[in-house]
């Protein structure tokens, strides 16, 4: 690239990185400003500052962590957190249970209808949850299941399996038919070649899978809301606004601190999956 | 191993034969999961417009049939017809953001330049936030007193520029007080759109990217020998090849968009007096607010002939997809 071509794409970049990222510096910054430093409108918000708004270099000693500590030992957060884990943990499970076979079946078995079928079962994925949360919320009470996790674990599946559905099918396409007809000619049975040659190279399929199956779950907000009400029951999503902000009392720093987080981790697992995702999600169909 | 395996074959031939046949394995292994999605999606969903055509309220799971009454009672109301049109503005006004922004980022992020891993890194935050969590972030960066990008337009002297474009002058006590994002209906309409063209763009890079990744590059120095450069190219080769696939974004953008109920909720649960309703915060403000499960029922089934369309989109454009 010449210098004027390098240039240019630092022009385009950067300030579409600054503006996407900023939400999340801005959080970092003010997860440890202290209450007077925040509640000054004349203080730059950016910045740590004195009583008198002024900046001084050892910045750190005018924040604090205490909003940080406020937030993990006085506040539900950690059960939430746990909860997040323990319902993603348990909907991916559901999702591999029957999304591997039924992906399997459709990259491999079932031929041409296989693709259309494929489609439809994703097009289900396109199916708001704002379109179901009403009768959902209804059958749930029915089922006694308000207020419980269960509720969650039985309800998340039906975004997840589609999605996990056509980005394994997408994984199971890539793989060589050969490889499979040759442990068949040799032998094996159906399952064992599945078993012994499938799964293993789509691992780092699964893998993605397992990433993005369990951080849709994480964001999924309106059927948290409405399915459970008592505080130790929520997750992250539904936690966070409804325990945090109490009427017009809003916990900033804490808040923020909450939200940035699970923000993270998340974050790290997606850029490391995210070629193996496209490679999955274009592989479905669209090539 | 093998005497074990010589005992269990001849109780179980028959399986073992018809394991290993497609027209019986095919539907065995897909069964379970599409049983599985006709429960938890398809008889909700059944519910729903059972729902929509009764007068259940709040704690009942039916109702007296009332026929389309639901559908025209929230037809005739100017608060459902308001949520209805902000659906569309939403949708349409942040994917159009999207479109332009995700085509030329896209087309910078696929050079190689030094420190891309955290560019990369930072665009995609947006994506991997849970959305919920990010909004909330928002909530604060518009906040009403503390705001920062007042704070920081007035730094700039660029707040009475957008006071002025959007003629949203608020005076308090003879002195202009703080530009309220999320308490004016102008200034909040341009907030959601654009937290929803945010948190929807870093998705559209990432199929657009996969798009120039797909075309071949046999295409690419085929064009370069035809002597195709700068805008005749992108023209003549470089949108066609990706539009399939760009479309495939704007479907998904569209759908995350027009049902999306966490954003308008958390910033401003469909406020200033109703002028940020969309068609799932109604829905539920109706439906579980009100108790008028029904009339709920029937405003959030609008969105269906919406999605009606873009799946039938999702499919066409699919199969042109492949063809190329």
């Amino acid at each position: 690239m010449t210098w004027r071509q390098k240039g240019l794409t630092y022009a385009v970049v950067v300030p579409f990185a600054i503006v996407l990222a900023f939400p999340f510096a801005f959080a970092l910054i003010t997860m440890f400003k202290t209450n007077l430093d925040l509640a000054n409108v004349e203080h730059s918000p950016y910045l740590y500052n004195d009583l008198e708004g002024g900046f001084h270099w050892d910045f750190w000693n005018y924040a604090t962590t205490e909003h940080v500590r406020f937030l993990f030992e006085d506040t539900n957060y950690p059960t939430w957190l746990l909860n997040t884990l323990l319902v993603g943990a348990a909907v991916v499970a559901i999702t591999l249970v029957l999304s591997l076979p039924a992906a399997y079946a459709l990259a491999r078995l079932a031929g041409p209808w296989g693709q259309s079928a494929g489609i439809a079962i994703f097009l289900v994925y396109l199916v708001p949850p704002t379109l179901l949360f009403l009768p959902l919320s209804r059958i749930v009470t029915e089922l006694g299941l308000k207020d419980s996790l269960w509720a969650l674990i039985l309800v998340y599946p039906s975004f997840t399996i589609p999605f996990a559905t056509w980005l394994l099918m997408g994984f199971f396409k890539t793989i060589p038919q050969e490889l499979e007809d040759a442990a068949l000619v040799d032998g094996c049975s159906r399952f064992s070649a599945i078993y012994r040659i499938v799964l293993p190279i789509s691992l780092p399929g699964i893998l993605t899978v397992v990433i993005f199956a369990f951080s849709l779950c994480v964001n999924e907000f309106i059927y948290a809301f409405t399915f459970i009400s008592s505080s130790e029951q929520r997750t992250v999503s539904a936690g966070i606004p409804n325990d945090l902000i109490r009427g017009d009392v809003f916990f900033w720093q804490s808040l923020l601190a909450a939200t940035l987080i699970p923000a993270i981790p998340l974050a790290l697992l997606y850029n490391a999956f995210l070629d193996r995702f496209i490679k999955g999600f274009t592989g479905g169909a669209f090539r | 191993m093998e005497a074990q395996a010589a005992t269990w074959r001849p109780t179980s031939r028959r399986w073992r034969r018809a394991l290993e046949s497609r027209r019986f394995l095919a539907p065995a292994l897909i069964a379970p999961a599409v049983i599985f999605m006709a429960l938890v999606v398809g008889v909700p969903f059944v519910w729903a417009i059972y729902l929509s055509l009764t007068d259940a309220i709040g704690g009942s799971l039916s109702g007296d049939w009332v026929g389309f009454d639901n559908f025209t009672n929230a037809w005739h109301d100017d608060n459902f017809r308001r949520a209805l049109r902000n659906t569309l503005v939403f949708t349409l006004a942040s994917q159009a953001v999207v479109v332009v922004g995700a085509a030329v980022l896209s087309n910078f992020l696929v050079r190689d330049f030094r420190g891309k891993w955290i560019v990369r890194f930072l665009v995609i935050l947006p994506w991997a936030a849970p959305v919920v969590l990010s909004t909330i972030t928002w909530l604060w960066i518009f906040d009403s007193l503390y705001s920062v990008l007042n704070w920081t337009l007035a730094r700039l002297h660029l707040d009475n520029a957008i006071v002025w474009a959007l003629d949203v002058t608020h005076v308090e006590q003879g002195a202009q007080a703080p530009l309220q994002w999320l308490g004016r209906p102008n200034l909040a309409l341009l907030a959601i759109t654009l937290v929803h063209a945010w948190r929807i763009l870093p998705f559209a890079v990432v199929i657009f990217i996969a798009g120039r990744a797909s075309i071949p590059n046999e295409v690419e120095d085929a064009s370069k020998i035809d002597g195709a450069t700068g805008l005749k190219k992108l023209w003549y080769v470089d949108i066609p090849l990706q539009l399939p696939i760009a479309l495939v974004a704007v479907l998904f953008g569209i759908v995350f968009t027009a049902g999306d109920f966490a954003v308008v909720y958390l910033l401003t649960q469909g406020g200033p007096f109703n002028s940020t309703q969309v068609l799932p915060t109604w829905a539920f403000q109706i439906g579980i607010n009100s108790g008028s499960l029904g009339e709920g029922a029937a405003i959030s089934l609008f969105l269906f002939p919406l999605l009606v369309f873009v799946s039938v989109a999702m499919l066409l454009f699919a199969r042109r997809a492949q063809v190329t």
